[in-house]
């Protein structure tokens, strides 16, 4: 499976993160290669079979409706790096 | 006609749950911004989601409602994008699996004819934050107490062709939601609200033209006008030779127009897979039948049964089963009165509404209990009480909380029924009012109300009007002759 | 010769018998990292004061005599898992300003057992690696050999434990990351079961594959701390709600009768003949004792690392979105508008490893690329489950060796991916399967420990801990430490 320049770019920009010139080689470089290394999983005829996505086979538990949590605001916006008026800040967003 | 709108709507609906979906953090409204926004709801590094069993009840209830297959099993997905509304960088949904399949309801056009709408899904996933843009310059603030709110998306077929027909289709979905109580459908707090794909081609075309979503309407005003903009601008396109563009759209209430969002699109590419942290939701058909059991009336079966029970004319129906606290008060009330079910139902829409309404109740908190103004309603019907006084009564049970008999009696309303007495009423007003009668006879028939209303003074108006009318007829009809 | 003892067990009864306390244990463990980790770099923050206010509380209840099994016991504590009021950074730059506001739930149950936190230890970043090379606090150095590698990505954790800096750790697998070190450093870890330990406060790498577990020098010590880490979390979903055991209480049964698997595939070219050497002689020890060796043929096993990592790299570059800058960790400076600041930020605050792996990730997920990556490892993920299960069927554990070579140097592997993923070649698959797994020193090989690899049955967790206790009842390879420079001992 090739993998454009393009695609990688792409790809950065989907998981935002920057890539610069010559970062992009590099990791250009090490995708092809770790890409080719997965496609051994093409050898064995997978058709039948279902995908398994947790390997036990468990039930999981759901919890009742109450609300247990309390107001811990000044607790977690201790460790924001930045807030005002209570708000999470973040660069003008425009819709 | 030449050409036909093709309009489907998802509509999210917040559950009316105690605690969020995956979190047990108040969902109330209106709290102080990031108060209600626990480790969970934050996504802070380690933090785990566990789902609240409430929310799967009412998906179950809902899908019940609907006629849809419920899914015994069921899978959560993520839905990966980056907005800072959206804590985690994915939102918490359902896509291959989700928990409702299929459905239909019922809606009644204006014409009064009947149209299902079917629906192709409906799947739960959690709500985002709020983002506050007034008081700062050139950043936004983030708020986050609304992110993991349950919400229930119901997606409808496109099978809507008019935006007046998406109205009704919104309209019968947040009756039936508050009716299932899953949901109190408060649109300005944000319970309901809805995105609508909008399409347009020729009348007769099978094919689907481009579609636009319209994302975020929360009011029925704005559900109208929006689509019908949308409508009107890509026919507008079409006609002068242009293409539609898919988009997604904003609709912008001061200027009462959509308009493309500006953030730039991912090319949709939200890499869905299923949550690795949530296990699949397993429902037995065991469950089905147990929740089938707490499904309540619906609303079209009720209206139909109100129209063949008790005679209600469907309008009125219609009304009555808006609000299904308003349907069993009805039904108390008419149970109470002797057969008068319609009289009732005009004494609800009209005074009992008016009332509550002035002093911005629910009908739950009505100082008058339904059984009492089925008592009302009944001794209108047997005469005892005019129509009239019964007014003036039913103004005293809202401020004392009385009995309408106790009332009656208390006043000494009960209404003059006796022909003789009526007729020496009658007698009295025509000696007092020689000219009128000469009036009368020359051809001036409004002179009748007010020989009519004359003797009704007379009585203190408890006088039964009806029989003043016949009486006062026959006497000045024989005195003619 | 150190006076004070070694294992967790000595230590607790010697607690018991007030024969020291708990102060003094933990006093002696904090000026032996004073004196030694400058040079091997196996704890992130030392938890000094913290650490001896714990321990006197843990003296007052052991004086008071209502103390429990491992009350005063110090460990060291990976620094994945959240520590209220204690930075937890995770390996990584993105959070080295992150001071955990809450405790996760394994934090809180050691906490609870009144156990002596010494510090938070080193590791890969964001748990990726498989050397302890990627942290942003610099690499964790073996004790063994100084310019080697302890493995990964619990790196920290296993070297202070091989060099007595702390007589146990805490560690997390996720696709060989207790088990590898520990290979690679001499000591003993364990993987459990998935779902056997709370992941609820576990800094997300793999949310599938991830599972904490202890770390070690014998095998009884990892009994002990999985008695106190094991259970049931509702605040974890998939955590499992089945009791817990005992884990200590069959550790003296004999193993005669038992039914070892060795997977033929494991001993293929990728293993070094120096490791290879010291597993046969272990296998023959376990035939000595009665165990019956059997052949397995396990066709699908090579599958399990390309399988695992792109599932891995799927989950954790999800995972790893919530990292943006907004409500904690590491924040670029004036950001230009939403996009710089995601970009910037976490550009800035992942290392070059991490970042790979979110692109993999995020390719595997992606439309189009969906099926033929992140499905079809999840159809492979379901084979090799299948084939454990099957041989399973007819043995009680399967035997080899945990990592095809031991420590190797450090900057050797790093520039090559590939080479450094095949390190994980007979671990990964016990995570796609959600087994248990344990591995305890074998032997050396060229001077470097050699670690073996047991992988049991789900909940087998006392059953492989019953065998690693009756191997090391009769070999000394646990008892080994590195010589260590001079200085306090």
């Amino acid at each position: 499976m090739v993998i454009s320049d393009k695609e990688v770019k792409d790809i950065a920009q989907l998981a935002r993160l920057e890539l610069n010139e010559q970062d992009l080689a590099a990791i250009g470089f090490g995708l092809r290669q770790i890409l080719e290394f997965v496609q051994q999983m093409d050898a064995v005829d997978t058709t039948n079979i279902e995908p398994l996505a947790h390997p036990l086979e468990l039930d999981a538990h759901r919890r009742s409706d109450e609300v247990l949590e309390t107001n811990l605001r000044d607790t977690y916006q201790r460790v924001a790096p930045r807030v005002e008026n209570a708000l999470y800040l973040v660069p003008k967003v425009v819709e | 006609m030449e050409w036909e709108a093709v309009i489907g709507l998802e509509i999210h609906a917040q559950l009316a749950t105690a605690s969020k979906i995956f979190s047990a953090t108040s969902t109330a409204y209106g709290a102080e911004p990031n108060t209600q926004a626990s480790a969970v709801d934050l996504g802070l590094p380690g933090v785990l989601p566990v789902l609240n069993e409430k929310v799967v009840e009412m998906a179950v209830l809902f899908g019940l409602a609907v006629g849809a297959k419920i899914a015994n099993s069921s899978i959560f997905a993520r839905k990966n994008y980056f907005y800072p509304d959206l804590p985690k960088g994915y939102q918490i949904s359902q896509y291959d699996e989700p928990i409702v399949t299929g459905g239909c309801i019922e809606i009644q056009l204006q014409n009064g004819k009947l149209k299902i709408i079917n629906l192709t899904r409906a799947h739960l996933e959690e709500d985002a934050g709020k983002s506050v843009h007034e008081g700062f310059d050139s950043s936004t603030g983030i708020d986050l107490n609304r992110a993991g709110t349950p919400l229930l998306e119901i997606v409808s077929e496109p099978q809507m062709h008019s935006a007046a027909e998406a109205v009704l289709y919104m309209r019968a979905m947040r009756r039936l939601v508050r009716y299932l109580e899953i949901c109190d459908g408060n649109m300005q707090e944000g319970s309901l609200r809805c995105d609508a794909n909008v399409s347009v081609r020729k009348t007769g075309d099978l094919t689907l033209g481009t579609r636009t979503e319209i994302k975020n309407l929360n009011s029925f005003r704005f559900v109208e006008h929006a689509i019908q903009f949308e409508i009107d601008r890509q026919i507008e396109i079409i006609e002068s030779g242009g293409n539609v563009k898919q988009e997604t759209m904003l609709y912008d209430a001061d200027r009462q127009e959509t308009r493309a969002m500006r953030s730039k699109e991912d090319a949709h590419d939200y890499r869905y897979f299923s949550d690795p942290d949530l296990l699949p939701i397993k429902i037995t058909d065991d469950y089905i039948r147990t929740t089938a059991a707490a499904l309540p009336e619906l609303p079209v079966q009720k209206r139909k049964r109100f129209v063949e029970e008790f005679k209600l004319t469907p309008q009125d129906a219609d009304v009555l089963c808006e609000d299904r606290a308003v349907a069993s008060y009805f039904e108390a009330a008419a149970g109470e009165s002797m057969g008068n079910a319609r009289l009732c139902a005009n004494w609800i829409t009209g005074e009992l509404f008016a009332a509550i309404n002035a002093s911005n109740l629910h009908i739950a908190a009505s100082p008058i209990a339904p059984k009492a103004l089925g008592i009302l309603v009944s001794r209108i019907a047997d005469d005892t009480i005019s129509g009239k006084i019964a007014k003036q009564i039913f103004e005293e049970m809202w401020k004392t909380g009385l009995q309408p008999d106790e009332l009656i009696v208390e006043k000494g309303l009960q209404q003059v029924t006796d022909d003789s007495v009526i007729s020496d009423l009658v007698d009295k007003v025509l000696k007092d009012n020689p000219d009128q009668i000469g009036q009368y006879r020359a051809g001036k028939s409004k002179i009748f109300g007010f020989l009519v209303g004359q003797v009704m003074k007379l009585s203190n108006g408890k006088a039964n009007p009806k029989q003043v009318n016949d009486i006062l007829k026959k006497r000045l009809n024989s005195e003619i002759n | 010769m150190s006076a004070y003892p070694e294992t967790v067990a000595e230590i607790a009864t010697a607690l018991a018998k007030g024969e020291f306390s708990s102060v003094e244990i933990t006093r002696h463990f904090l000026q032996k990292i004073a004196a030694h980790d400058g040079r091997l770099n196996s704890y992130i923050t030392v938890c000094e004061e913290h650490a001896l206010t714990q321990a006197a509380a843990a003296d007052t209840l052991l004086q008071g005599k209502v103390a429990g099994p491992l009350t005063g016991v110090p460990y060291a504590h990976k620094d994945i898992f959240c520590t209220k009021g204690i930075k937890t950074s995770c390996g990584s730059r993105m959070l080295d300003n992150f001071i955990a506001p809450y405790s996760a739930t394994v934090s809180e149950r050691l906490d609870a057992a009144s156990m002596v936190l010494l510090g938070k230890t080193n590791m890969d970043e964001f748990a990726m690696g498989s050397s302890n090379e990627t942290s942003y606090f610099g690499p964790v150095i073996n004790p063994w050999r100084e310019e080697t590698v302890p493995g990964g990505s619990s790196g920290g954790s296993a070297t202070a434990v091989a060099a007595r800096l702390a007589p146990c750790a805490t560690g997390t697998d996720t696709g060989g990351s207790i088990r590898q070190p520990s290979a690679l450093c001499g000591i003993s870890g364990l993987k459990p079961t998935y779902g056997r330990v709370s992941r609820f406060g576990l800094i997300a790498f793999a949310s599938s594959l991830d599972q904490a577990g202890p770390m070690a020098t014998t095998a009884e010590d990892l009994a002990l701390m999985l008695n106190v880490m094991a259970g049931f979390d509702k605040k974890d979903s998939t955590s499992i709600d089945r009791p817990t055991e005992d884990y200590t209480r069959t550790l003296n049964d004999p193993i005669n009768g038992l039914r070892v698997g060795i997977p033929q595939q494991y001993f293929s070219s990728e293993l070094d003949a120096d490791v290879a050497a010291p597993i046969r002689t272990a296998i023959s020890e376990l035939e000595k004792m009665g165990a019956t060796c059997i052949d397995l043929d396990l066709k699908h096993m090579h599958l399990s690392i390309p399988a695992y990592y792109v599932i891995s790299s799927a989950e954790c570059s999800s995972n790893l979105s919530r990292y943006d800058g907004v409500r904690f960790g590491h924040r670029c400076s004036e950001p230009r508008n939403l996009d710089d600041l995601y970009c910037r930020s976490r550009s800035e605050g992942f290392g070059a490893e991490t970042q790979r792996r979110i692109l993999i990730g995020t390719y595997a997920l992606s439309s189009g690329y969906y099926d033929a990556y992140y499905r079809k490892a999840q159809k492979i993920r379901r084979l090799i489950r299948d084939e454990f299960q099957n041989a399973f069927a007819n043995i009680d554990a399967i035997l080899g060796p945990t990592s095809p070579s031991a420590a190797f140097e450090i900057g050797q592997k790093l520039d090559d991916p590939i080479t450094m993923y095949l390190s994980d070649i007979y671990t990964t698959a016990v995570n796609l399967a959600g087994l248990p797994a344990v591995s305890i020193p074998a032997g050396f090989a060229e001077g470097l420990p050699v670690g073996m690899q047991l992988i049991g049955n789900y909940f087998a967790e006392a059953k492989l801990l019953q065998i690693a206790h009756q191997y090391q009842s009769t070999t000394d390879w646990h008892r080994l430490s590195p010589p260590m420079q001079s200085g306090v001992d």
